[in-house]
């Protein structure tokens, strides 16, 4: 852990050093969430609900949703990148050092110009708590957070898989897209709203509906099931097949000799 | 010209090499395209009244976007001309007896088409084969049809022309991420590339019509769809050309500019 601080604390000094840029990526990363936020707003300009879900609290899940996937793009940006860790053979360097390999991928990226989303993201739960009308008790707020934390171990384990599918594929694999960024701009609605069968698919298969559409039900006051509270935490388990699969790359791997 | 041809025939066969990753992007492509048309019903569930574009209209405007995704993504940059500027190999671009804002427009033409040529006819085909207001429709009338066909070649032109200043913004920057970061998400904002304009305040569309932004992939995909026609087609046509025209100059007037004082990056 210690060590892990002192990683941070480099690489932050490290993108530090262009300040110009990284301010002017910051703002970017905060224009692009604001204008897909822009887009919710004005759809619900012209109609204000959908589904039977409100602007206020359609922007409780997308707040939540935004703030899983730009503390997870941070932090386990490495992921993100690692076809380019083994494209280059980088990647080789890394398994020959004596650390565990996953602590040093996640050490060999953090971007932290991804706050810029995650400010945009803290913006809307602020408007969103009190706007959505929501008689906050001692559960709802700990379903907000296992939300969150629920969010961080999917999108954790969505990146893990996406390196562990480069393994084979070289490239990085543009379809993993849909399931990175594509839960990212589509879990800003509430998954059902897209039907049943997406509902089902992104429930049991990429569980992205467990952190994100049942535990709001149960914040809005749509069903009174407490189990929905405890339902993100089951998102970890999603962690082990993605972690075993990628473990299954790494032994698998064949070093592409640059 | 020649010389232009063949720079746009080398970028062009190089960018059909990629097979394999453009039928991961197809299948991307669709899955997004889909996930966008199911999000849409959802509002349009509650009454088709309250929105400007019919639903039909709406699912082939989508589909046309993402047949054309590869001509239009603002996010799409050639790394090339960057790290051409930043690292110094600009020197020997300079060296070539040809003008260099010809020959990056033709090579960025060039990347976009081939991309596009590997990408929009199975997406377009499958799309064709959906259940009716899913799927897409072919435009309403003949001349809708010959419209867009001028339109949508300006719109891509327009693009093109916008991204060069981009491009020739590196010049003066050096450091390109982050004005590549915001130009991206202001394109793709008033572009319509979020949510299409007409679904934009009333208050604000004379505005931002008038943008350039309206004139890429916003004014052909419209007139596909039936949403704008005759008259109301050529004025936007005309607005495009303008567009088109100043974008162009700028662009050249820049680069200019830039290259009169250029400094060659060591390295």
């Amino acid at each position: 852990m210690r060590l892990y601080l002192k990683y941070v604390s480099m690489i932050l000094k490290c993108q530090m050093q262009y300040k110009a840029s990284f301010i002017m990526t910051i703002i970017g990363q905060f224009l692009v969430s604001f204008t897909s936020f822009l887009g919710v707003y004005f759809m619900f300009s012209r109609f204000n609900s959908v589904y039977g879900f409100a602007f206020s609290e359609v922007l409780l899940c997308f707040s939540v949703v935004l703030m899983a996937f730009s503390i997870t793009e941070c932090f386990v940006r490495g992921f993100d990148v690692f076809p380019r860790l083994i494209k280059s053979g980088d990647l080789d360097r890394i398994l020959v050092r004596p650390r565990n390999e996953i602590f040093q991928v996640l050490t060999s990226n953090i971007d932290f110009s991804r706050f810029g989303r995650l400010f945009q993201a803290v913006l809307m739960l602020v408007y969103a708590i009190p706007a959505s009308g929501v008689v906050w008790t001692f559960e709802k707020a700990a379903a907000v957070i296992f939300m969150l934390i629920g969010g961080i171990a999917v999108f954790s384990a969505l990146f893990v898989l996406y390196a562990g599918i480069s393994f084979f594929t070289i490239e990085g694999l543009e379809f993993m897209n849909i399931f990175t960024d594509g839960s990212r701009e589509f879990g800003k609605y509430p998954l059902s709203i897209y039907g049943e069968g997406i509902l089902r698919f992104f429930t049991f298969i990429i569980p992205i509906a467990l952190f994100q559409y049942y535990p709001l039900l149960y914040i809005i006051g749509k069903s009174d099931n407490p189990t929905y509270i405890f339902l993100p935490l089951l998102g970890f388990i999603f962690i082990i097949p993605c972690y075993l699969f990628f473990k299954f790359g790494v032994r698998k791997y064949k070093s592409t000799g640059s | 010209m020649i010389k232009y041809l063949s720079f746009f025939k080398i970028r062009f066969t190089a960018g059909l090499q990629y097979r394999a990753a453009a039928w991961a992007g197809i299948a991307t492509q669709f899955a997004w395209g889909g996930m966008t048309i199911l999000m849409f019903r959802a509002f349009y569930q509650n009454g088709e009244n309250a929105f400007p574009m019919t639903f039909p209209e709406l699912s082939s405007y989508i589909w046309i976007q993402q047949a054309f995704l590869a001509m239009f993504m603002a996010w799409f940059f050639d790394n090339d001309i960057f790290n051409n500027i930043t690292s110094g190999n600009i020197a020997y671009e300079l060296c070539r007896p040809c003008d260099l804002y010809t020959m990056w427009f033709t090579k960025n033409m060039a990347i976009r088409l081939s991309r596009t040529m590997l990408r929009c006819l199975p997406i377009l085909l499958v799309a064709a084969f959906l259940p009716y207001p899913y799927g897409v429709t072919l435009p309403p009338d003949f001349l809708s049809g010959v419209l867009f066909l001028f339109s949508i070649i300006i719109g891509f032109l327009v693009l093109v022309a916008f991204s060069m200043l981009i491009y020739i913004s590196a010049f003066y920057t050096l450091s390109p991420i982050g004005i590549r970061l915001l130009a991206t998400s202001v394109i793709e904002f008033f572009t319509g590339a979020v949510i299409p304009l007409p679904f934009f305040p009333e208050s604000l569309q004379p505005i931002i019509y008038a943008l350039p932004f309206a004139s890429m992939q916003n004014t052909p995909f419209l007139i596909y769809v039936g949403y704008i026609t005759g008259g109301g087609a050529v004025k936007n046509i005309l607005l495009q050309l303008i567009w088109l025209m100043v974008l162009i100059t700028a662009g050249q007037f820049l680069m200019k500019r830039a290259l009169k004082k250029v400094i060659v990056q060591g390295g």
